[in-house]
């Protein structure tokens, strides 16, 4: 089990915030951070990791402390036993794939796990590539390999798949669902996308103003809202027009795009760019299988 | 003909000089680069002053404190039997003084340049601040680890005022190529004169030449 009981005064964009959190999490558990900008997520992680000092509180993992305010404990991050994947992907300039991998190793460590993650991570054509010949998604799978070489006890992503098309998130998705089983990880990822994380997650804590306001399955979390509609989903508005009377907002849900009808009142509160959820009460969703 | 040990000598002091700064001067960069101490601008404005005060003004002070009949040089000449006046040890000592910025400042600023997540990665794959400074940080700078050497090498060619104050001109000790210009000049042998200059003008200029071509192809290879 890791205990984490933390006290943090943060400067934001909006002022001073206190960060004041305690939270468990079970050893397996895959669980998402979710939450406004500013909320405090990555300071939670960078806590976590030991690359920023709290103010109070303690960190607690299967036993071992590795942070204590009051005992005046704090393990540097190098003794952390974590794996840290970053937004930007953080790789080595001057390594190759292998390279930034085999840099991971520790002191003795069995050198079979790098060829296994290269394998797993679907690399084995980069081996000898330099990060800056990556594309982003494969960047991101190079990170990911390259903080599962230790296999850390505690895995942090922070946004990893933000900022990546689609079809390589959902690939890489899986990647993360397949290495979280196999290396037994407990897992802690920042991530915007409710699809993201209903895909991933078991558990979701949502932090605003650096307090975790909610925490619970992501059925329970994010359905157990005021629309009780048969049918949504989330997406982004990509467009608003006008046609006659009414308005044709175009919206983006994960890789569809829906196209919704909605009177002028409606659209006073929508700017373009604007998440939304799109529900509907008036219909029977249909189900046909279309592969297995 | 002219007396080449002038050159001899000007290449061995901007050698050790330049073997000295890399070895101070690159730790203190990183060091710098780390700093959020209040003090971190005084320190850097000192380590900068050479830029702007005359050469002269730092070589009294030398002269000064290097000085047999002062504190520091006195200590060093009882304990050390070295005298830094008048003598290539102490030209050394004043030269790497007075190119510490050049050294300094491109390193650190290639340095800060760095993301700090790359050293933040290093760390939580269980790596020491050592491993990750020989391993990550200074492999990733080496344009600018070329730049500062280069500078400083070329920076020590060209020193004069320094050299006058605390060296003198003392054949095979203390007589540069910048000196022995002077010294010809003043003698009113132009051809000399002209004969040091000239290499003097061609060799910085091939280095800087050098450096500048070096320092294209390593970014159109990383970044094209």
């Amino acid at each position: 089990m890791i205990t984490i009981k933390l006290q943090k005064t943060l400067d934001s964009a909006q002022g001073t915030m206190a960060l004041d959190l305690a939270v468990s999490l079970q050893q397996g558990e895959f669980i998402a951070v979710n939450g406004p900008s500013g909320a405090g997520k990555t300071s939670l992680l960078r806590m976590t990791a030991g690359f920023m000092n709290p103010d109070g509180g303690n960190i607690c993992v299967e036993g071992d402390t590795w942070f204590n305010k009051d005992k005046k404990i704090n393990i540097d991050a190098r003794k952390r036993d974590i794996g840290f994947v970053f937004q930007d992907h953080a790789l080595f300039p001057n390594m190759s794939v292998e390279g930034n991998l085999r840099f991971a190793l520790a002191k003795g460590q069995d050198d079979r796990i790098v060829p296994e993650l290269i394998e797993m991570m679907e690399l084995g054509e980069l081996r000898n590539s330099h990060p800056e010949r990556l594309s982003g998604g494969q960047k991101q799978r190079v990170a990911l390999a390259r903080a599962l070489v230790r296999r850390p006890k505690l895995l942090m992503l922070d946004e990893p798949l933000a900022a990546l098309d689609p079809a390589m998130r959902h690939k890489i998705q899986n990647l993360l669902r397949t290495a979280h089983t196999e290396y037994g990880l407990t897992t802690l990822m920042v991530s915007h996308d409710v699809a993201e994380i209903y895909t991933l997650a078991s558990r979701v804590l949502v932090m605003e103003a650096g307090k975790i306001t909610l925490d619970g399955s992501p059925d329970k979390v994010f359905t157990d809202r005021r629309i009780s509609g048969k049918f949504q989903v989330t997406g982004q508005v990509l467009k608003i027009e006008q046609e006659d009377i009414v308005y044709v907002v175009t919206v983006q849900a994960f890789n569809q795009i829906v196209l919704v009808v909605v009177s002028r009142a409606d659209v006073t509160d929508l700017l373009v760019g604007d998440k939304v959820l799109v529900s509907s009460k008036a219909f029977n969703p249909m189900i046909i299988r279309i592969g297995r | 003909m002219i007396d080449l040990q002038p050159f001899w000598l000007t290449l061995k002091l901007a050698l050790t000089t330049t073997a000295m700064l890399l070895v101070l001067g690159v730790p203190l960069a990183a060091a710098l680069t780390a700093s959020k101490s209040r003090w971190k601008p005084v320190t850097e404005a000192i380590i900068s002053l050479p830029l702007v005060l005359p050469p002269t003004v730092l070589g009294f002070y030398f002269l000064i404190l290097f000085g047999p009949s002062h504190g520091l040089g006195r200590f060093i000449e009882h304990y050390f039997d070295m005298r830094l006046v008048f003598s290539f040890p102490g030209l050394v000592i004043a030269s790497t003084i007075y190119s510490l910025p050049f050294m300094v400042q491109p390193v650190q600023a290639g340095m800060a340049s760095l993301p700090a997540n790359l050293a933040e990665a290093s760390g939580s794959l269980g790596k020491t601040k050592l491993q990750t400074f020989l391993h990550v940080t200074l492999p990733n700078i080496k344009p600018s680890l070329l730049t500062g050497i280069v500078l400083s090498f070329a920076h020590t060619i060209g020193e004069f005022g320094v050299v006058l104050m605390i060296g003198g001109n003392i054949p095979g000790e203390t007589k540069v190529v910048s000196i022995a210009i002077y010294e010809e000049v003043e003698s009113m042998n132009y051809a000399a004169a002209n004969i040091y200059a000239g290499v003097l003008f061609a060799v910085t200029f091939l280095i800087l030449l050098v450096v500048y071509f070096v320092n294209r192809h390593y970014f159109v290879k990383r970044y094209s």
